[in-house]
């Protein structure tokens, strides 16, 4: 039957309970686990094939060598789309997606980050991923 | 525009409340009435076919995933397919069915943001509310699916990228049981509230024939009686193997465009549960070569809003030599100007909302035909050049604008 | 002299019902948003709009007239705001009520929409010029059911006076009941002159970006919608005094103090009904078209107001 105000009832009920909106700022979201966020370089684990910069789509990640085998990660915030290519085609898994996705800054310059710095004691317990995810076990990069 | 005899042009974008994005149509109007309307696009075209020439396939995958927010996996899927082809890779049925199911979830939540936006075209901002309200539930599952709200990135040359858990699944489940009961809501609503039936029906009418005559697509082709959809046509991934049905409607105007889209979620959530419930095992991808053999490929993919089509040719290095898009928006808009003809101003933003217009999919470079003849290529430096002067011609100067910002670089 | 300036500047004039807007418009959007589940705005948020578009650059378009374009809006606020000098809020006087006030009022109320006529056409611009042709259309479509449905009750009263007309339903209250039909057509056609959805056709967002509005900008756009806000406190004042004059003898039951603010918060109350019935509406239909809705006021809403003013003839006579 066609009549106006259909849904007056939905309306009306909704009135009365907890909005749908979330307060972020004020109220903290979280993402999924596996969300892809910011990267994280192990560098303890890198070898310096580079095989991760071949492949980003965006050149967002540079790896340094500062001594012989070790290394260093540039990864411009600014240009890094978190696709997480990179942790694909890394055949060490030194590469790794966090659920970290507040990453806005008001200074361009602030977006350009290294990673890898000595490494310290909390460091050297970086936890190994624990079993070969469904990503590093089906590297279809690189042959 | 008074008197009945003036005409009136007046620009509806390129910016404008009713678009989502640029697009320029003029419209030559009587008082309420539409005598004419010209469509210019081209001002979101960013050069993506000329850009995957250069990157290798991998880095190409990405760029094509991100012509369009909505239809990301759409054209991500289309492309990798079309790759696929030319390299003779053979891709686990676990893959094809995972893709099948990122491929519904996205219908899902395209069809749930057109419903929004067209509610919000006639004024109906409620239904904008609860729509995108409940798009949320289909967001939220992909982000714990793909790792990300858009812009999934689940293909890669071979297979899939994730392999989905038990609990997913019975997430995903629980989220389809939720939508199927808001979309059946949203089916009383469209069917009963004389409202919105009032501005949806007899508008943007399109016939049978003038749609099979200009090429209509997708919905929009759909909802004029034309039994067409890729996925039945031209079966690609699973859906060779998945049974559903092709919404029709013979309404042919808005009316029966929205029946369509809401018809169409309805089969989407049937085989989701089918995909879930007869998810072959097996791996999810395989061994991609990075230089693909010389050959050449079209592929197609029913992306929400139509028929999709990438043509991609290779000449055995690790770059594409070319690249075409065809999206399905692009068979759609000439279809708007004989919708229009004859109707009111007040009908034109829900008639172009209709055929869901993506024009980031769909914008390319125009050629328009200047009867003063000649035509040349600017390099970029000469373009800048060319359009500071045009601006001081017409007394406005940048100088001080740019000095600004040259600091703001520097810094 | 004193109290006159008292009645105009402070209360029931331009102080009292500039705050009673606001306070109306903010009743108005948070009931909207929380009936499409969100939260809505904070209670200052009306005035801080207010104050924002006051700070503002006040940008007239080349091509438009000047004196006319800046001069409207100041119409459109007094004479809504001169409106309600006229009507009975609770006490059963109005300040200056004479016989034949109604009539006075609702053609006050007509000239903000005149008003937003002439402001969108001499802007000059496409889309003000569309608005404000719109709004003049409209207009024709439902002046005519709110009229009558708002003299039916006066027939029955036997006065073109607000005033006398609320002191006689006050007298007899079941009659009030009569002109239920009238309150559902006042309630629509109310819609249509404050141009909220379903008949919000000259400002369609989607269509005209603002119509009439488009290119007004700073302290002259805070004046049409302050107007706009007024006009809905005078609209929802003048449906209570016409369609429900009850309880107006509380402050004389209640004595003076308690009295005052007992008939204050049934006023408040009456109007804040009135209000959210209109936001309810608001929230659940589309958007009509322009000859859909001449079609519906005129197929639909003047037989109905037609019909009130019969209805309450022949209860004239029969009751005499």
């Amino acid at each position: 039957m066609k009549k106006p105000g259909k849904m007056l009832r939905e309306v009306l009920r909704s009135a009365v309970r907890k909005p749908a909106t979330v307060l972020y700022p004020y109220v903290k979201v979280h993402m999924p686990a596996q969300f892809r966020g910011r990267l994280r370089f192990y560098a303890e684990r890198c070898i310096g094939c580079r095989l991760c910069m071949k492949d980003c789509p965006t050149d967002a990640i540079v790896i340094r060598t500062v001594a012989p085998k070790k290394f260093e990660a540039d990864i411009d915030l600014g240009r890094c789309i978190s696709c997480g290519q990179c942790v694909d085609s890394c055949p060490k898994m030194a590469l790794e997606m966090t659920e970290e996705f507040e990453l806005a800054q008001l200074d361009r310059g602030k977006l350009k980050t290294t990673q890898g710095a000595p490494p310290t004691e909390t460091h050297a317990q970086a936890p190994q991923p624990s079993k070969p995810g469904p990503e590093a076990a089906n590297k279809s990069s690189g042959s | 525009m008074h008197n009945g005899d003036e005409h009136v042009q007046i620009p509806i974008g390129p910016q404008h409340p009713a678009l989502k994005e640029p697009t320029s149509f003029t419209l030559t109007l009587q008082g309420e009435k539409i005598l004419q309307m010209g469509v210019r696009l081209g001002y979101n075209h960013r050069g993506i076919e000329k850009a995957c020439e250069g990157r290798t396939y991998v880095r190409a995958l990405y760029l094509t995933e991100r012509i369009c927010g909505i239809c990301s996996h759409s054209h991500a899927t289309c492309f990798v397919q079309a790759v696929e082809e030319i390299a003779g890779l053979e891709v686990p049925k676990r893959a094809l069915y995972i893709r099948v199911l990122i491929s519904e979830l996205e219908r899902i939540h395209s069809h749930l943001l057109w419903l929004g936006v067209a509610g919000h075209e006639v004024g109906f901002d409620t239904l904008l509310m609860y729509t995108w309200r409940d798009r949320e539930i289909v967001m939220d599952l992909l982000a714990a699916l793909t790792g990300n709200r858009v812009n999934y990135s689940i293909n890669t040359f071979g297979g899939v990228r994730r392999d989905i858990t038990d609990a997913q699944k019975a997430e995903v489940l629980k989220g389809i049981d939720a939508l199927e009961e808001r979309t059946k809501y949203y089916i009383g609503v469209a069917t009963e509230e004389v409202t919105l039936i009032k501005r949806l029906r007899n508008v943007g009418v399109l016939s049978h024939e003038d749609a099979l005559r200009l090429g209509a697509v997708g919905p929009t082709g759909r909802a004029s009686s034309i039994p067409r959809d890729v996925r039945k046509d031209d079966p690609y991934a699973a859906y060779g193997e998945i049974p559903f049905e092709v919404i029709t409607s013979d309404c042919n105007d808005v009316y029966g465009r929205t029946l369509v889209r809401v018809g169409e979620l309805m089969e989407s959530y049937k085989i989701v549960r089918f995909v879930l419930k007869n998810l072959p095992d097996g791996p999810i991808a395989v061994k991609a070569p990075r230089k693909v053999q010389a050959g050449e490929a079209l592929s197609r993919y029913e992306a929400p809003r139509g028929e999709d089509v990438h043509y991609v040719r290779a000449n055995g290095t690790d770059k594409p030599e070319r690249v075409k898009v065809r999206a399905p928006t692009l068979a759609n808009v000439q279809a708007v100007s004989k919708m229009l003809e004859d109707r009111y101003l007040a009908d034109m933003p829900i008639v172009v909302a209709a055929i869901d217009p993506c024009f980031s999919c769909t914008d390319r470079l125009i050629s328009i035909a200047d009867d003063r003849g000649g035509s040349g290529v600017l390099f970029w430096q000469q373009l800048r050049e060319y359009s500071i002067h045009w601006y001081q011609h017409h007394g406005i100067d940048f100088t001080e604008l740019n000095k600004t910002f040259r600091r703001g670089e520097d810094a | 002299m004193g109290s006159d300036l008292f009645y105009m500047l402070v209360f029931p004039g331009l102080a009292f019902l500039i705050v009673f807007s606001l306070l109306a418009e903010y009743v108005d959007r948070k009931l909207y948003a929380r009936l499409q589940h969100r939260i809505g705005p904070p209670w200052f948020q009306p005035l801080a709009d207010l104050i924002k578009l006051s700070a503002k650059e006040e940008i007239i378009p080349q091509q438009a007239d000047t004196g006319i374009f800046k001069f409207v809006p100041l119409v459109a606020l007094a004479a809504a705001a001169t409106a309600f000098l006229y009507i009975p809020l609770w006490g059963r006087r109005a300040p200056y009520a004479f016989e034949g006030d109604l009539i006075l009022v609702l053609y006050l109320l007509t000239i903000p929409t005149v008003t937003f006529f002439l402001g969108g056409w001499y802007s000059r611009s496409l889309y003000s010029m569309i608005g404000a042709a719109r709004s003049v259309i409209q207009l024709f479509a439902y002046e005519i059911p709110l009229f009558l449905c708002i003299l039916a009750p006066a027939l029955l009263a036997d006065t073109w006076s607000l005033s006398s007309m609320t002191q006689y339903y006050h007298q007899h209250p079941a009659r009030m009941l009569l002109n239920v039909a009238g309150l559902g057509v006042c309630l629509v056609a109310m819609l249509g002159k404050l141009e909220r959805v379903p008949f919000d056709i000259p400002e369609a967002e989607t269509e005209i970006v603002a119509g009439s509005f488009t290119e007004y900008s700073g302290r002259l756009l805070a004046m049409f919608r302050l107007t706009l806000d007024v006009e809905m406190v005078v609209g929802a004042t003048l449906i209570a005094a016409v369609f429900l004059p009850f309880g107006l003898d509380l402050p004389q039951r209640l004595g003076a103090a308690w009295g005052g603010a007992a008939g204050f918060g049934l006023y408040a109350a009456k109007v804040l009904a009135v209000v959210c019935v209109l936001s309810v509406l608001r929230t659940v239909m589309a958007r009509l078209r322009l000859d859909q809705m001449i079609n519906f006021c005129w197929q639909i809403a003047a037989p109905v107001a037609l019909a009130q003013v019969v209805v309450d003839l022949v209860a004239k006579g029969l009751l005499k």
